[in-house]
């Protein structure tokens, strides 16, 4: 075998998952059809918040097809569904509270969509047909709707959370950001709403499970991001199953953003009811339910101060936060506004006092919890457009506002508790400011105020935190697992190599960009090397992937384990030539005896780990199998620079962007052709924040009024323009093997502030409220006049 | 019931099939061919778009029975019989066109019936053609991109 001359990191490879993609050949939960496969559906809510006075099965019991209807009655035995991760409150360190979360409502709904009953048919017509017979008398009492009412309203979401609140929390230095206000030159002030978004993967959320009797084993096929910890939650704090009897395959998912990291109520029922209908029972969303049933996004209500010197130099920012967590407690809900969001607050800035309040609290509409970006784009929006607001306050160019205050010395501890490792805010500013042609802007304000347009031009200096990290931190911060990840790399006898990761790709191109460091570390072709993920009875463990955390954390884990083998590979090989183990080197694929011309290839010393005639067993065991978790000790920083560039016609409102500039520096990049393109995803999640994008609910019935593609505007082809994206140079992660960052989240992360900076600039408006919808900023405009 | 016949990716198919059945239904359920996926029942995202008699049709919008002696190809139909894809396919392949592939079966029927029938000449009009299928993965920079590769290799 001749070993390629040239690594494979750093190429655009065509994706290998798009043979079957391209042909019809993925496999989706919905296409799996078990042997005697029955169906499910759901009866929910159609009341925000209601007594269940009575509820009748008896009629729909006896409808054709029906195999069982099970309600909250049947599940009073079992654990509600827990949260991942305990915030306390930062006045007394009394824990958040947790009120319980059934898998079907238990006495009460508490929103519109919430699960009321779980019926099994023979065929989904069937089980509609007999859920629309069940008789549910409902006392209707008071909705809760907006958050930042919520803790006055008369009415509780859960009697056991007084108020309304589950926690408020608080980070940073509260007297020396108060003192530091007081004693400014100038002090730029912004209240915003983050808009409520709701995530829609194409694939609906679906799962099939079934059970075995004659093996008491449970199987469950699951739209999901992460099916380990699916199943470790659903196990342990749920059903009381043994793990050990639980297999969880997540297949090909379309798409997550975060809506299928959780667990969610609709698939441990499913499990649950599994064993009782002694059938497998499939479930998949409609587009409807998946409006109202999975988890939402973002929803936070936040005034912010900066507070700086007569330069421009900031001295202090101080915000508070009412994040809205909806009706109960989804999986990661209760860190997304607190970990996930305040300690981001010092963006690219060395401000030097930051302090942040979190009040979150209870609501009757569907859970929140994390939506792409999840507490950062929340963060970055808020600074980046008070940055840009006091940059206009105080008459400087906001690109010189930024350069006052970036970051310049690594590492650097923020007030809010992160250490970024690394990073040059000034390279992605400077590289933008030149992909944008911010040099012809004047000029094509001019042309566009000549046809009565106008023009307008935003700036966002994002950062974010990926690969949430290290355990012990998150562990002292309330997370309630570690946050490792695993990965085994099994080589064949041949040399041929079966990677198994915890991660999961879902959209990410994990199959060819984690076979592109296998194929660079080992030396052999990429198609010697098989990514394996997804499948609880094949991977050992995984934590899945959220957080833009895969290769950073699951790609660590890999090349951790392969190290392990390049190790034993070279004890073999020491064995073979007859040299001692410290002599041999590893290189493009052939163990090598330093400063000779000797050399056995990878394969050949497979072949030996496996069917050995000559092997060292009083030194080795046979084999060459290697598993590792990889615990980060640190997060990555990946940042950069968007400018947007729009152009809206005041007399009907409607924004057109022309350009869109991205530089992001994700340190070293393994296939730019897939980084590139996740950027261009979450550009379009961002500008679809802040142009279209908006959950509503009606604040005196609870009713969503956005339950549809008729009335939730996503992002279409002719919404959005072609994107300048550019990796910039970039500076390698300090801390992982592969000195890569992520790269899943950065755009939405960057974009919303980008945009509305932009419409900002154009009308010459201190804000304009997400989603700068036509009507919103023709009002604007209007003002403006 | 009622008996429909159709032909199926040059195949001709005869089943028994409920009034009611859609035709996404009569294909993902009843032949199995699963590549044309639903993401929304309301004809609004385009993941079920197949052609039928060449036209792209989103196949949850129309019920079984009005497909009667036409002529449907699904995304399993595509490609040559030896595997070569077809270079629509392969455009969306080499642009990165797509990532969690659900969408992408719809996206690339309706790409094909762009090319063989509409005027793309220009991106703006490219990307009004595209409105009827969403992906909510790539932003569509890359799709725009494939299908103009695609159509240029389709010439």
């Amino acid at each position: 075998m001749n070993a390629p001359d040239t690594g494979f990191i750093g190429k655009a490879v065509e994706r290998r998952e798009d043979a079957r993609f391209l042909t019809g050949r993925g496999q989706y939960t919905d296409d799996i059809s078990l042997p005697g496969q029955s169906y499910g559906v759901f009866l929910r809510s159609p009341h925000a918040h209601a007594v269940i006075k009575s509820l009748d099965t008896g009629a729909a019991a006896k409808a054709p097809g029906v195999l069982g209807i099970f309600t909250g009655e049947h599940f009073k035995e079992v654990g509600g569904l827990p949260c991942g991760w305990q915030i306390n409150n930062s006045s007394d360190g009394s824990p958040m509270k947790e009120p319980r979360h059934p898998i079907l409502a238990d006495g009460k709904v508490r929103y519109v969509g919430d699960r009321v009953a779980l019926v099994v048919a023979e065929s989904v017509d069937q089980a509609k047909a007999a859920a629309a017979m069940i008789e549910v008398d409902y006392e209707l009492l008071a909705p809760v709707i907006d958050p930042a009412t919520a803790t006055q309203a008369t009415a509780n979401v859960h009697d056991d959370a007084p108020g309304n609140e589950c926690y408020t929390w608080a980070i940073g230095d509260g007297e020396g950001t108060d003192a530091a206000i007081k004693g400014a030159a100038h002090v730029t002030k912004l209240v915003f709403r983050n808009n409520r978004l709701i995530p829609n993967a194409i694939e609906p959320r679906a799962a099939n499970a079934s059970y075995n009797p004659a093996t008491e084993e449970y199987t469950l096929y699951v739209a999901n991001q992460n099916p380990h910890v699916e199943r470790l939650l659903m196990c342990a704090f749920v059903l009381g199953i043994p793990e050990h009897k639980m297999r969880v395959v997540a297949p090909d998912v379309g798409g997550g953003f975060g809506s299928k990291i959780f667990l969610y109520g609709e698939e441990t029922a499913l499990v649950w009811a599994s064993k009782q209908v002694g059938r497998p029972i499939k479930w998949t969303a409609e587009r409807a339910e998946s409006f109202l049933s999975d988890a939402h996004g973002r929803d936070h209500v936040s005034e912010a101060e900066l507070a700086m010197d007569k330069d421009g130099k900031f001295l202090a920012l101080r915000v508070h936060t009412t994040a809205n967590l909806g009706a109960y407690l989804s999986t990661f809900a209760s860190a997304v506004p607190t970990i996930l969001y305040a300690t981001l607050l010092a963006g690219q800035y060395a401000t030097p006092k930051i302090h942040c309040t979190v009040k979150a609290v209870f609501t009757n509409t569907s859970p929140v919890d994390a939506y792409r970006g999840a507490g950062r784009p929340e963060a970055s929006y808020l600074i980046e457009r008070i940055v840009e607001t006091a940059a206009k306050e105080m008459k400087l160019d906001p690109a010189e506002i930024r350069r006052r205050n970036f970051v310049r010395d690594f590492p650097y501890a923020t007030p809010v508790g992160l250490t970024y490792d690394i990073g040059d805010y000034e390279a992605t500013l400077n590289h933008a400011i030149e992909l944008a042609d911010v040099k012809g802007f004047a000029a094509r304000r001019a042309a566009s105020e000549a046809k009565g347009l106008k023009r307008g031009l935003g700036y966002s200096a994002y950062i974010e935190a990926c690969g949430i990290a290290p355990s012990s931190i998150a562990g002292a911060l309330g997370a309630r697992a570690g946050l490792f990840e695993a990965g085994e790399v099994r080589v064949h006898p041949t040399g041929k190599v079966t990677v198994f990761t915890g991660s999961h790709s879902h959209g990410q191109g994990h199959e060819t960009t984690f076979a592109q460091v296998v194929a660079d570390r080992l030396g052999i072709p990429m198609e010697d090397v098989t990514i394996e993920h997804g499948d609880t009875s094949k991977i050992p463990f995984g934590m899945g992937t959220y957080g833009s955390r895969s290769l950073a954390v699951g790609g660590s884990a890999i090349v951790k384990a392969l190290d392990k083998v390049i190790d034993k590979g070279k004890k073999i090989a020491a064995h073979l030539m007859e040299a001692s183990d410290t002599d041999v080197v590893f290189e493009g694929g052939q163990f090598k005896v330093a400063g000779t011309d000797k050399a056995v290839p990878f394969a050949q010393v497979s072949l030996t780990a496996y069917v050995p005639h000559n092997f060292p067993h009083d030194k080795l065991e046979p084999g060459l199998n290697e598993n590792a978790f990889y615990d980060p000790s640190n997060f990555t920083y990946p940042a950069g620079t968007y400018i947007c560039e729009i152009e809206l016609d005041p007399a009907t409102g409607v924004v057109r962007i022309d350009r869109m500039s991205a530089s992001d520096d994700f340190g070293n990049i393994v296939n730019p052709m897939v980084v590139e393109g996740q950027v261009h995803g979450g550009l379009a999640q961002g500008i679809g924040q802040a142009l279209l994008e908006h959950g509503v609910y009606d604040t005196d019935s609870g009713q969503l009024l956005t339950g549809s593609y008729m009335d939730y505007t996503m992002p279409r082809a002719d919404d959005l323009p072609s994107f300048n994206v550019q990796l910039s140079k970039g500076t390698p992660c300090t801390h992982n093997p592969l000195g890569v960052k992520g790269c899943g989240e950065a755009g939405a992360i960057g974009a919303p502030a980008a945009v509305i900076n932009a419409i900002c600039d154009a009308l010459g408006v201190k804000d304009v409220p997400m989603p700068a919808t036509p009507f919103t900023v023709w009002k604007a405009a209007q003002g403006a006049a | 019931m009622a008996l429909l016949t159709l032909k199926v990716n040059g195949r001709e198919v005869s089943r028994d099939v409920a009034p009611q059945t859609l035709l996404v239904e009569f294909i993902r359920e009843h032949l199995r061919l699963t590549g044309t996926h639903v993401g929304c029942d309301t004809a609004q995202c385009g993941a079920c778009t197949v052609h039928v008699n060449g036209r792209a049709t989103k196949s949850c919008n129309m019920l079984a029975l009005q497909a009667q002696g036409a002529e449907v190809t699904t995304i399993e139909g595509l490609a040559a019989a030896d595997g070569t894809l077809h270079p629509m396919q392969a455009a969306f392949r080499a642009a990165h066109g797509l990532q969690c592939g659900f969408c992408t079966p719809g996206m690339v029927m309706s790409a094909i019936d762009l090319v063989e029938h509409h005027d793309i000449s220009t991106e703006e009009k490219l990307r009004a053609g595209l409105q009827g299928n969403l992906c909510r993965c790539t932003g569509y920079h890359n799709i725009v991109k494939a299908v103009q590769q695609g159509a240029a290799a389709m010439k």
